[in-house]
């Protein structure tokens, strides 16, 4: 750097090679030493969402899809590993309350994990929260921040889809009302629920069919 | 210079970061992190210890590559070391501290466009040894997490009535709910800034008076 004279391209590039190189490293070792302990503040963050978002929640049971579309019922742990596909939730008595799915899609700046309480025999959704999002603060981060947002998912129909709408007059069971200034946020929600339904609404497994003595909260 | 100079010397590149040339109050680096985050106490010192680490890191490699770097691309060799460790500090809050993490959320990654960083590298570590290097990023870190801390802490008590989530006032109390939306970091900033020159404009008139009378 005291020196007058230009350095040479090849000097160049390779400085900056090798920073890219020792940047990638470090970042690369950081991650997978920190990857299990993420993982498990994941899954506990996932299974208290899940009595918020279920009305009456107090037992779970994880479930996991095989290839050959059966399910395996699993009591959800804060151990490190693939997240359930869905959950299915009892009340103290053992009595099936609904089930809870995950979705997740792109936002506005990054992928927006979420949890959604779903009541197969009304056919609505019970509940929402975001899990993860890197929206704009002040703006975007309104999709969880924002009370009134978040009670608007305690109770809507999915047949039809559910629909975004802008004007603060219109009604309906299956609409969400968007956050003004916060719209592609907003629409991103909707679009992640609506994504979500349609893969796994069809495919859900019969409540009564899962083995009830593998239930523990 | 002997060592105790040495010493000595560090020990001012230390102390100039805290008040003479602190970054908020004095320089007016890094505001975006300032005032987005400092809504409660917890988050302002979460914020400021997330930014030391980077500060301290960066300075360090920076300072010790400082002969091997070329000039014509010392900014984006910077711009890898920071943004590594800024990486690395967001991995790290996520496996220790989930909680404050989801509460700082995206601000974390924008430590790396932190002027307050890329300007101690620029403007100091890549001109100076290790040693006064780390001292001058201490000195920044501490007096940045201070001004943090001030404006967090004064932000909570008013806002919600509390510090470090515990509250301080009963129940009669109405928070200010202005000081915990943004307006109210610009505002807090602004008294701040206000009572620390006042103060310095203060100590600038004693001492030319003394002089004078000497």
């Amino acid at each position: 750097m005291d020196t007058p004279k230009a350095a040479s391209p090849i000097r160049l590039i390779l400085t900056l090679g090798l920073a890219g190189l020792f940047s990638g490293l470090i970042t690369v070792l950081v991650y997978e030493w920190t990857l299990p302990k993420i993982e498990a503040h994941r899954a506990e963050a996932l299974r208290q969402a899940v009595f918020e978002v279920v009305p009456g929640a107090q037992k779970l049971l994880a479930l996991f899809r095989s290839e050959d579309g059966d399910w395996r019922a699993e009591t959800p742990s804060a151990r490190s590993g693939p997240a359930p596909d869905l959950f299915a939730a009892y009340d103290e008595s053992g009595t099936f309350v609904g089930f809870a799915l995950r979705g997740e899609g792109a936002g506005f700046q990054d992928v927006i994990r979420l949890l959604y309480g779903f009541d197969p025999e009304g056919k609505k959704l019970t509940g929402m929260r975001v899990l993860e999002s890197r929206e704009t603060p002040g703006l975007g981060d309104k999709i969880y921040k924002d009370p009134e947002f978040v009670a608007q998912w305690d109770d809507v129909r999915v047949e039809p889809a559910v629909e975004l709408v802008k004007e603060a007059t219109a009604t309906g069971d299956n609409i969400i009302h968007a956050i003004t200034g916060a719209t592609i946020s907003s629409r991103a929600l909707v679009r992640i629920v609506n994504e979500t339904n349609s893969n796994w609404l069809s495919e859900l497994p019969d409540p009564a069919t899962l083995k009830a003595e593998e239930v523990d909260g | 210079m002997s060592p105790s100079e040495v010493d000595m010397k560090a020990y001012e590149e230390f102390l100039k970061g805290i008040w003479r040339e602190n970054p908020v109050f004095v320089q007016v680096l890094g505001m975006c992190p300032m005032l987005a985050v400092t809504n409660t106490a917890v988050n302002a010192i979460a914020m400021g210890g997330a930014t030391t680490f980077v500060l301290l890191g960066s300075s360090f490699l920076i300072s010790l590559l400082r002969r091997f770097v070329p000039k014509e691309v010392r900014i984006s060799t910077y711009i890898v070391v920071i943004a590594t460790f800024v990486t690395a500090a967001d991995f790290l809050l996520q496996a220790i501290v989930p909680a404050v993490h989801k509460e700082l959320g995206a601000f974390i990654s924008l430590i790396v466009v932190n002027c307050l960083i890329l300007g101690r590298q620029e403007a100091f570590a890549s001109k100076h040894s290790v040693r006064f290097a780390l001292a001058d990023a201490a000195g920044m870190s501490v007096g940045f997490t201070i001004a943090l801390f001030l404006l967090g802490a004064s932000r909570e008590v008013l806002g919600f009535g509390s510090l470090f989530g515990v509250p301080l006032f009963g129940s009669t109390f109405e928070p200010w709910v202005v000081m915990i939306l943004p307006p109210g970091g610009f505002i807090m900033l602004g008294l701040l800034l206000l009572i620390g020159n006042a103060w310095k404009q203060r100590r600038l008139q004693a001492s030319k008076l003394e002089r004078r009378a000497a």
